[in-house]
């Protein structure tokens, strides 16, 4: 497991954006973490690495948007999804294996449908009374997932650490 | 003899046909509301939605045009909402109308969702007077319009992250109200004090007109969090009228800037948060004062129905701007352009 603070929303969106210039065709991310840690925010930050102009909005509603930059980029939101059964309603295969990137909002609520090769990244509220906007942005490599991937962002982030 | 156009709008969680003649006066518009389903899940549930559309559609039809009094052979045109939304719920409503047009040989209109909440105010008010500058505020959607002749639509404001409707519920949710939000927090902010508790209101910079609601939805949930952390108790009801009083004055702030800019002096509003009533009489009494019309649809035709997509249709009926039997479902449409044939980057199923 890695794990990085942010400081800030805006920090925690550049994070997203350093992950997002390293992503290639088919991986995935799943998000974890509750209301308004910083979700979108982070997958904000993914798109603007992944050089997509358009803007990314919270997909809650929505369920799934589609961008096309650098690669096309899947962003679901599983919040308002009961079981996974759901999301296997959805097609979500066809976005899982669309040669795109995926990135997943609340997928603990689609657990069981989780391709085995993938990168799981909880925030979480490390808040105190003077930051307010902390964090910690935990990330696990799963599967054939390298870990080398997830140094190369550490390496981008916290050089020399 | 009018124009008698039938609607079906299948989107997101309604299931949903009317039949307008000439675009104003509803002859039958029947929604078949799912939020008895939803209310025990704590959220829209898609599947149960898209299930529930296939299995629908063809008694609401029925039950629209059997309400207006017509038979098929009476129709003029079909309509139907073919995006944006969600694909699997889209499709179920553009297969029903391209199946009825074809099979009535009838003309087929695509509409998209929010040219639909827009034209909602002109099945009411079919006079209006262009330009206008419109809002459609909902749990997907917080877009800020200028029209300046029917069909014609230019973004002047998105939200950034969060829509209005979406902020309301997760707010709801955080407060432990359950589902809709919307109406919840409006109830509980009724006997709360809108100043007690100061909320952010984002205005981002200077002379934009876009929107952010994920950064008080934030507010919101760091002051509980204080709050818990001091064990103090949080009075919920003054959180709900600071919350809501919050959205509605950068969302009338806004929207009369915009008017203001664009040189107009008529101002719709619509979509599900529209029915908010705090945020209609403070948009009365603002844009009152700077002598704005505001025009708000009643609260049947604010949330998402078919009648709506009608109305919006008559208006396209008459520039003949039909779609092609290929019609298909667009789930990322933008407002202001068609996109029928040939030019779909990627339909799942």
């Amino acid at each position: 497991m890695y794990s990085i603070e942010t400081y800030s929303a805006q920090e925690t969106g550049q994070l997203g954006e350093k992950l997002g210039s390293l992503l290639g065709p088919g991986d995935i991310i799943c998000l974890y973490g509750g209301l308004g840690v910083g979700k979108t925010t982070f997958a904000q930050g993914v798109a603007r690495g992944l050089d997509i102009e358009d803007r990314v909005t919270s997909p809650t509603f929505t369920l799934i948007n589609e961008y096309y930059g650098r690669l096309p980029f899947f962003h679901m939101d599983a919040y308002r999804l009961d079981s996974s059964d759901e999301m296997a309603d959805l097609g979500y295969e066809e976005y899982f294996y669309g040669g795109g990137v995926t990135l997943i909002e609340w997928a603990e609520k689609i657990r069981d449908l989780l391709p085995p090769d993938r990168l799981d990244i909880a925030i979480d509220r490390v808040a105190t009374a003077e930051d307010e906007d902390r964090r910690r942005v935990n990330l696990w490599p799963r599967g054939v997932m390298s870990p080398h991937f997830v140094e190369e962002l550490m390496d981008i982030v916290c050089p020399g650490d | 003899m009018g124009v008698n156009i039938l609607g079906i709008e299948t989107s997101c969680d309604e299931t949903a046909a009317a039949v307008v003649v000439n675009g104003a006066e509803i002859r039958s518009n029947i929604i078949s509301s799912q939020v008895d389903v939803h209310q025990k899940f704590g959220g829209v549930v898609p599947e149960i939605a898209s299930r529930k559309h296939l299995e629908l559609i063809t008694p609401v039809i029925e039950e629209a045009m059997e309400e207006a009094g017509l038979e098929f052979a009476d129709l003029d045109a079909v309509a139907v909402t073919y995006g944006p939304g969600l694909v699997g719920a889209l499709l179920v409503g553009v297969a029903a109308a391209k199946a009825l047009a074809y099979g009535l040989d009838l003309p087929l209109l695509g509409i998209n969702h929010i040219e639909g909440h827009i034209y909602a105010n002109f099945a009411v008010t079919p006079g209006l007077e262009f330009p206008l500058v419109c809002l459609v505020v909902s749990g997907g959607h917080t877009d800020l319009v200028y029209m300046e002749k029917h069909g014609s639509y230019q973004v002047l404001g998105k939200t950034r992250d969060d829509a209005a409707g979406e902020a309301f519920d997760k707010v709801a949710r955080t407060l432990g109200l359950g589902y809709p939000g919307g109406p919840l927090i409006e109830r509980l902010a009724q006997s709360g004090d809108p100043g007690a508790i100061e909320l952010p209101r984002a205005y981002l910079e200077k002379g934009s007109l876009d929107f952010s609601f994920s950064g008080l939805k934030s507010a919101v949930i760091n002051f509980l969090h204080r709050a818990g952390q001091r064990g103090e108790e949080v009075n919920q009801a003054d959180l709900a009228a600071g919350f809501q009083q919050a959205v509605a004055d950068v969302l009338v702030d806004k929207t009369i800037e915009a008017a203001k800019g664009a040189g107009v002096s008529t101002i719709l509003l619509a979509g599900g948060v529209a029915a908010n009533s705090k945020l209609r009489a403070d948009f009365m009494d603002q844009a009152g004062r700077r002598s704005l019309q505001v025009h708000v649809p009643p609260l049947i035709l604010c949330t998402d129905n078919a009648a709506m997509i009608a109305c919006a249709a008559y208006h396209k009926f008459l520039r003949q701007s039909f779609a092609p039997p290929t019609l298909n479902a667009v789930p990322g449409l933008k407002l202001g352009e068609e996109r029928y044939e040939g030019n779909f980057r990627r339909i799942v199923f």
